[in-house]
């Protein structure tokens, strides 16, 4: 019996109508390997739930981004239950002095005794004092600092003035009332577009990809473009607060994660030109999203599959054990980090798996097409969450593996459903070709490990 | 405002948490923004537990504010009612549904449950996630046994004419999420079951809402942790004439305390239970294997009733100095300045992670005893460490049994205070040896045979090096010099604040080559001992000399 009440999908109005033309070109491997109905699960109507949440909220995102731009500092103006689930979700990093704090709220400052500006000026002061190297500073807003309209737009401002010269202090939201997870990333890229700078009208077309990747993988991806001509191609985050790309008219735009709706609409703002792609996960997925530069940068064909053939077919190489592993297994996605559909395309086309349901925290459709379209028609798409009864779902399906959050893998586990950690897919390089191999085993992993306890 | 980097401990609704999720039948009703069910890892990742804590968040967004928050939180109330039949439901706000007073008590009174609806009052501004489980233990505890009063009291007074009953105690403290807790139930339940005690209610760990009706049936109470238990004890104290043990039996002598304590409330004759062989922790403290132990200078931190046995185990039962005693939990600043005055030191009450740091870097211990924190401070300074208190970590919960209190405890005890010295001097012979002409690491082991020599280059003899020359010219700041972990590389300290005064000063080969026989964990101390010692005689060039009248400048 289905766990799916039919009255509850609630059909979309607005599945883009616009451009079904679909992607007619001359790049090969490009086209999906399983050839889904032509619209795939575009026009499949999408399970709304409004219930307990169990993801993270935006100010998790600091633990990549910490790392990604190394002479940033992120200080969360809070509650001590900010600076709890830093440190809870990022508990193995506990090495250093980590780039990130949290300006704890406490009793006086709320009472009006202490004049929040004022405190927060003398916190930020004590801040730089002690780490001289910091060059940007974001003023992080959670929960209760949106809730006590503490304006940190302004703050910051002040303090870009006030602080010693070459220290830049932005803000943006984090707070789980405003943001989920990964939406975090978002809202601290959308903070930085303004002060990317302009290119000039004699500048030749340029290439940003957007999204916090591990140093490596971005190194694999620019020998890709630089074999394949495509140049100049920069990242977005630079790895230093000086390095951000700049952006004009002849900008294009490739998103590397599927969460970086407003940063998009920002750069728009800003003229550049999005290039629809999938996702750069697995063999196809990196192929197709390469292509999608190709395209605008007159690659010929034969010079593409020259650059890319080699790198596919090492990824197709080292999937291939696990695809044995996980052929014809049904998976199950908890919403998490919002790259659940590009995955269940990627085990869908790459592994061969059987979908069931994939949530996600917010479905982005102006990204999201190229890959929907090559989702099977008979997934079923859900979106926001109401924790138990998509658990009520899960066990009633029982999936070979489910993919979800910390809090309900053991529990999970327990009732005998194998289960992969969500944050793992976003902690582990996961892009590119040479990436598609160890994404497959991390899916393919639970599964070994089970065949391989006697206990 | 306070600048926090790390914090030990969580906002005081993850203190809730760990009371609902110690017990069966009962469900917690958090109102709480999106974001704030992290904390269900806590007890899913970090304790294993097989189950998600009984906790139902509201989870509601910025679109939900402008809108009826209060409707959410009774539709969630009413949900979580019907979904999970709790015998008592807890409700509380997190931080942020403090800031838009909902009044969760309020609104889930107004829904008429058939069950207790206890409502909690935690305020997130000042508390912190100990005291939070105090005051929901004490809540629930208060209002489930207050309609017991009259009854129990009459049965008690009933009973108590009765001759040589057996008396019976509740164990109150151990929780979800406690620093081996799990183990210490065991031990002392088996101990008290040793001296003839009954144990009427452990709680809040594996209780039900009826054991906790219950509680007043016992003639007394064990507190295991007065940072959970404490206040609800006092309640019990009060309105059922409970007295409760004070010694918290962590080490051999508070065990032996303990065990006095609990026989004079339960009126019998502890002789037999303390003539009974205990821990080998004497003995092995006494085995001349042990002597190196003697004065080894020793940092802790930790929650109060951990940190103030590890001083008392430290000096009386393994010979160590206590260098430094600290807390963060505010509410017991009293017994840690208490405790401070008997080893003679300064007590340190701060949550301050960096200040906990420079204390240590500062104070240049031989042994770090604090929480998983000071475990990585000590790693970064290449001091030895053992983690005693919570925050937890999934390594606190290891698979064997592995208590802290009682006589077992104390034997667990002394292997996790020893042991990080042990592997110390173990480090330090493997360096000694390494440049020996027998046992360099160029030389096949000795009993395979002269042939396997034949293929080696002969270890290098060390050239006698003039005292008098610097050595290559390189700065003398500790982070400069060598590879050795010293505090300037690890980032601890800036090298400038190291050698403090601005004069170039140099070592001399042979200083630097004698530097090099120190033992590795002593070494960045007698390097910056000898840099001192210079400093202060205006001397630019250490030599032998040097570093030895440093040694006996400086020597405790």
């Amino acid at each position: 019996m289905s766990p799916y009440n039919q009255d509850e999908m609630l059909a979309d109005n607005d599945t883009s109508g616009g451009n079904t033309s679909g992607i007619q070109s001359s790049f090969g491997a490009v086209e999906s390997s399983r050839p889904a109905a032509p619209r795939g699960a575009l026009d499949l109507p999408v399970l709304r739930e409004r219930g307990q949440r169990e993801v993270f909220c935006g100010l998790t995102s600091i633990v990549w981004l910490h790392r990604k731009i190394q002479d940033a500092f992120f200080l969360v103006v809070g509650s001590r239950t900010c600076a709890h689930l830093i440190q809870s979700a990022a508990g193995v990093m506990i090495f250093a002095e980590p780039r990130f704090a949290t300006a704890i709220i406490e009793e006086k400052d709320l009472a009006g005794l202490a004049d929040l500006d004022v405190e927060l000026d003398r916190v930020v002061g004590q801040l730089l004092e002690r780490r001289p190297d910091i060059r940007l500073l974001f003023l992080v807003g959670s929960c209760p600092s949106e809730v006590v309209k503490l304006d940190l737009t302004r703050a910051a401002a002040r303090l870009s003035d006030t602080c010693k010269p070459g220290v830049r202090v932005l803000n943006y939201s984090g707070s789980g009332i405003e943001t989920t997870f990964t939406q975090g990333e978002d809202a601290c890229l959308v903070s930085l577009v303004p002060g990317m700078p302009a290119t000039a009208e004699s500048d030749p077309p340029s290439l940003i990809v957007v999204g916090a990747l591990p140093d490596i993988v971005e190194d694999q991806f620019k020998r890709l473009f630089e074999d394949l001509g495509i140049g100049p191609v920069r990242f977005f985050p630079g790895r230093r607060a000086s390095q951000m790309p700049p952006v004009g008219a002849r900008t294009y735009v490739l998103l590397a994660q599927p969460y970086l709706g407003d940063t998009l609409r920002a750069l728009e703002a800003r003229k550049a030109v999005h290039l629809r792609a999938p996702f750069p996960f697995g063999a196809a997925g990196t192929t197709a999203w390469l292509a999608a530069a190709a395209r605008v940068f007159g690659v010929d064909a034969a010079r593409f599959s020259q650059v890319t053939d080699r790198g596919a077919e090492r990824a197709r190489r080292a999937i291939a054990p696990h695809r044995e592993t996980l052929q014809g297994k049904s998976i199950f996605f908890f919403p998490d980090s919002q790259i659940e559909i590009p995955l269940a395309r990627f085990v869908y086309e790459e592994l061969e798996m059987q979908l069931t349901e994939i949530g996600s925290p917010y479905l982005n459709r102006q990204v999201l097409e190229d890959e929907l379209r090559r989702l099977p028609p008979d997934v079923v798409l859900s979106e926001g969450q109401d924790v138990e009864r998509q658990l009520d779902r899960c066990k009633a399906l029982r999936p070979d593996l489910t993919v979800c959050g910390l809090g309900l893998a053991n529990p999970l586990e327990a009732k005998g459903l194998l289960t992969k950690w969500s944050i793992e897919l976003l902690f582990s390089p996961v892009h590119g070709y040479d990436q598609a191999g160890d994404v497959a085993e991390l899916f393919a992993r639970p599964i070994r490990r089970r065949d391989a306890l006697k206990v | 405002m306070q600048l926090s980097v790390w914090t030990y401990e969580g906002p005081p609704h993850v203190g809730a948490m760990r009371i609902a999720a110690s017990m069966t039948g009962v469900h917690y009703v958090l109102h709480a923004p999106q974001g704030d069910t992290y904390s269900d890892l806590l007890f899913t990742m970090i304790e294993r537990n097989d189950r998600r804590p009984p906790v139902t968040y509201t989870t509601f967004q910025a679109r939900d504010l402008g809108g009826d928050t209060a409707e959410l939180f009774k539709r969630s109330a009413v949900s979580a009612f019907e979904r999970f039949r709790p015998d008592v439901m807890l409700v509380g706000a997190s931080c942020t549904a403090e800031l838009i007073q909902d009044d969760p008590g309020g609104l889930a009174s107004s829904l008429g449950l058939p069950i207790p609806v206890v409502p909690l009052e935690l305020p997130s501004y000042q508390r912190k996630e100990n005291w939070g489980a105090a005051e929901t233990f004490y809540r629930l505890v208060r209002s489930l046994c207050q309609g017991t009063v009259p009854a129990v009291i009459a049965a008690k007074s009933a009973v108590s004419q009765q001759p040589d009953r057996r008396r019976s105690c509740n164990i109150l403290g151990p929780a979800s999420l406690g620093f081996r807790h799990r183990d210490d139930v065991l031990e002392i339940t088996r101990l008290l079951g040793d001296l003839g005690v009954t144990i009427n209610v452990i709680a809040p760990l594996g209780a039900t809402p009826a054991d906790i009706c219950r509680l007043g049936e016992a003639d007394f109470n064990v507190v295991l942790y007065p940072e959970i238990a404490g206040v609800a004890a006092k309640w019990l104290e009060r309105t059922f004439h409970q007295p409760a043990t004070k010694t918290v039996p962590i080490g051999v002598g508070a065990t032996r305390d303990f065990i006095v304590e609990v026989a004079a409330l339960a009126g019998i004759d502890p002789s037999a239970v303390l003539a009974k062989p205990s821990s080998r922790l004497p003995w092995y403290s006494r085995s001349v294997d042990s002597t190196y132990l003697t004065g080894k200078r020793v940092f802790i931190y930790g929650d109060a009733t951990h940190a103030v046995a590890a001083a008392r185990i430290a000096r009386d039962e393994l010979g160590f100095k206590v260098v430094g005693l600290g807390t963060y939990a505010r509410e017991f600043a009293r017994e840690i300045r208490d405790a401070a005055k008997l080893y003679g030191v300064e007590p340190l009450i701060t949550e301050d992670y960096l200040e906990v740091e420079r204390q240590i870097v500062e104070l240049e211990p031989d042994l770090v005893l604090g929480t998983q924190m000071e475990r990585h401070i000590a790693k970064r300074m290449g001091v030895a460490c053992a983690v005693i208190s919570a925050p937890v970590h999934v390594q606190d919960f290891p698979a064997r049994y592995s208590p802290q209190m009682g006589f077992e405890g104390a034997n667990v005890i002394f292997d996790t205070f020893v042991h990080p010295l042990m592997m110390g001097l173990e480090q330090h012979l493997l360096q000694m040896f390494k440049e020996d002409f027998e046992f360099h690491p160029g030389a096949a082991p000795s009993h395979l045979g002269p042939s396997h020599h034949a293929s080696q280059a002969p270890a290098a003899q060390p050239k006698p090096e003039p005292d008098t020359e610097p050595a290559v010219a390189k700065a003398s700041s500790a982070a400069a010099a060598s590879a050795e972990p010293s505090l300037a590389a690890s980032g601890i300290l800036p090298a400038a604040q190291l050698t403090g005064a601005p004069i170039a000063l140099v070592w001399s080969a042979a200083a630097e080559q004698e530097l090099k026989k120190i033992p590795f964990f002593v070494r960045s101390k007698a390097r910056r001992n000898a840099e001192r010692f210079a400093g202060e005689h205006g001397l630019n060039l250490v030599t032998i000399e040097t570093l030895y009248d440093a040694k006996a400048h400086y020597s405790r």
